[in-house]
């Protein structure tokens, strides 16, 4: 029988097509957390994720908003000195986090990712109205006047269409995309 | 007329509609074509990304078979569009599994990859393409005295691919010398702007900008030129959020490239879109009022 897989080789496994090194040759330096420009607003930096995979702190791994807290400036990226391609790293956290569904609901970008890919999944291109459910109640009232402010302004200089521009080929698009994940009929 | 394989991009449709209008201007005055890909899709953005990657690099690789067509130099406008299409380019050539499966799925759309194509940003076509001298010889409205701060961003630079400078480049105040402007140095150049966190934590990307506008107006830049639609939204549809929380009162106008570029060249402003931005560019009409010098 099978060893049991530890998270921490599970989440190596997800690492497994990366270009950059594996998180086991990190040497705690730091450099990650110094450079990156989001870091006051993460639980853990992204030095302290790290070694907790190492420890296998599953949980807290899971419910840490850090990875979620990722701009994807991969500055952290050119200066690794063990060349570990820690951006890639939260990405493969956040795709692991939400097929396990398991991240901390107040955290507006799960939400947003999923109403991203079925909108693109609709009509092939990005159209920002589309996305606003996803996130605008957690603005509270304030937030939702300025938010529909900008969105009147956007519209009256002419850089917001008022409907999604849908692509020509669409249909042959989503065959597409079901030879990739075979997942039976769209509902 | 050199023609390109033109890849839009999203944004250049809505918010950054002004970023499309300049590119093709400027381009057309430097004897470029940028000729759109035909039912170009989404290329997947970074949302795509964080639910499943095989699927985005499908998405990507549908728009690169496009061009591939065409036979043309894939070209984006767009930081993230450019950064997602340079490395699927880059992976399905490395990796023969990977586009066998991609290329299995592009069947459904009679299309093929071979490759490789040639992924290039917009600014590299102005700045390889045709070149700085090349760029001197077509200005007939120099940018005489306007202090731009070049905002490089990330993902034009990041991740590192050759042999690129990824701390301090220089290539954007060149193409702003060439115009006749005067580039300013500022520390913050190649700093995040906080991209999709606009959206998803704005808390985070408010500070970012903050950061950033304060760092060119402490070298009194008059403006702020971008490369990529989601920074340009941050720096300006924004910048009104940013006096609000942090009680500053920046008036920081914020335009691509493009458009100074354009304007160089002698093309009339509204053409390049100026006048639909939020940020008011009246602190730069004397630029824009200057006779051209033939």
């Amino acid at each position: 029988m099978a060893a049991k897989l530890t998270f921490s080789k599970e989440i190596a496994n997800l690492l497994y097509a990366m270009h950059g090194n594996p998180i086991k040759d990190c040497i705690q330096c730091g450099t990650c957390s110094g450079t990156c420009p989001a870091v006051e607003f993460m639980d853990h930096s992204p030095r302290e994720l790290i070694a907790m995979i190492g420890a296998n702190l599953k949980d807290e791994v899971l419910h840490s908003n850090t990875y979620w807290s990722c701009a994807s400036c991969y500055y952290c990226n050119v200066r690794c000195p063990a060349g570990i391609d820690i951006a890639d790293l939260m990405y493969a956290l956040k795709r692991y986090s939400m097929w396990k569904d398991q991240y901390k609901k107040d955290l507006i970008g799960p939400k947003f990712s999923e109403s991203f890919v079925k909108m693109i999944m609709r009509t092939g291109r990005s159209f920002e109205p589309v996305l606003a459910p996803s996130y605008i109640f957690k603005y509270g009232t304030r937030g939702i006047i300025q938010e529909a402010q900008t969105a009147s302004a956007l519209v009256l200089k002419g850089r917001l269409p008022l409907l999604p521009k849908k692509i020509k080929r669409l249909e042959n698009l989503k065959r597409m995309v079901r030879r990739i994940i075979p997942i039976g009929e769209p509902s | 007329m050199k023609q390109y394989a033109y890849y839009p991009g999203c944004s250049l449709e809505s918010l950054a509609k002004s970023y499309h209008l300049s590119s093709i201007e400027a381009a057309r005055e430097l004897g470029l074509e940028l000729k759109e890909i035909e039912d170009w899709n989404c290329c997947g953005a970074t949302a795509y990304f964080h639910v499943d990657e095989l699927l985005a690099y499908t998405l990507v690789a549908r728009n690169l078979a496009l061009a591939e067509k065409e036979n043309l130099d894939f070209v984006a406008p767009c930081s993230g569009c450019y950064k997602n299409a340079y490395f699927t380019n880059d992976y399905l050539q490395q990796d023969p599994g990977l586009a066998e499966h991609i290329n299995f799925a592009l069947e459904e759309d009679n299309l093929h990859i071979s490759g490789p194509i040639n992924v290039r940003h917009l600014i590299e076509v102005f700045v390889e393409d045709v070149g700085f001298e090349e760029i001197k010889k077509h200005v007939s409205r120099p940018l005489k005295d306007l202090r731009v701060a070049p905002y490089y961003g990330c993902q034009l630079l990041r991740p590192k691919k050759d042999s690129e400078d990824v701390e301090n480049p220089q290539f954007f105040e060149d193409l702003l010398s060439a115009i006749g402007s005067d580039p300013v140095e500022y520390g913050s150049k190649t700093h995040c702007c906080g991209s999709s966190l606009i959206i998803t934590n704005r808390e985070a990307a408010l500070d970012m900008v903050y950061k950033l506008l304060q760092d060119a107006a402490n070298r009194e830049a008059d403006v702020i030129a971008t490369i990529c639609p989601l920074c340009n939204v941050n720096l300006e549809l924004y910048q009104k959020q940013v006096n609000r929380e942090f009680g500053t009162d920046f008036s920081m106008p914020v335009m691509y490239f493009t458009q100074l570029l354009g304007l160089a060249l002698g093309v009339e402003p509204g053409r390049l879109g100026i006048g639909k931005d939020f940020v008011s560019t009246d602190s730069m009409q004397f630029i824009m009022q200057n006779p051209q010098s033939s």
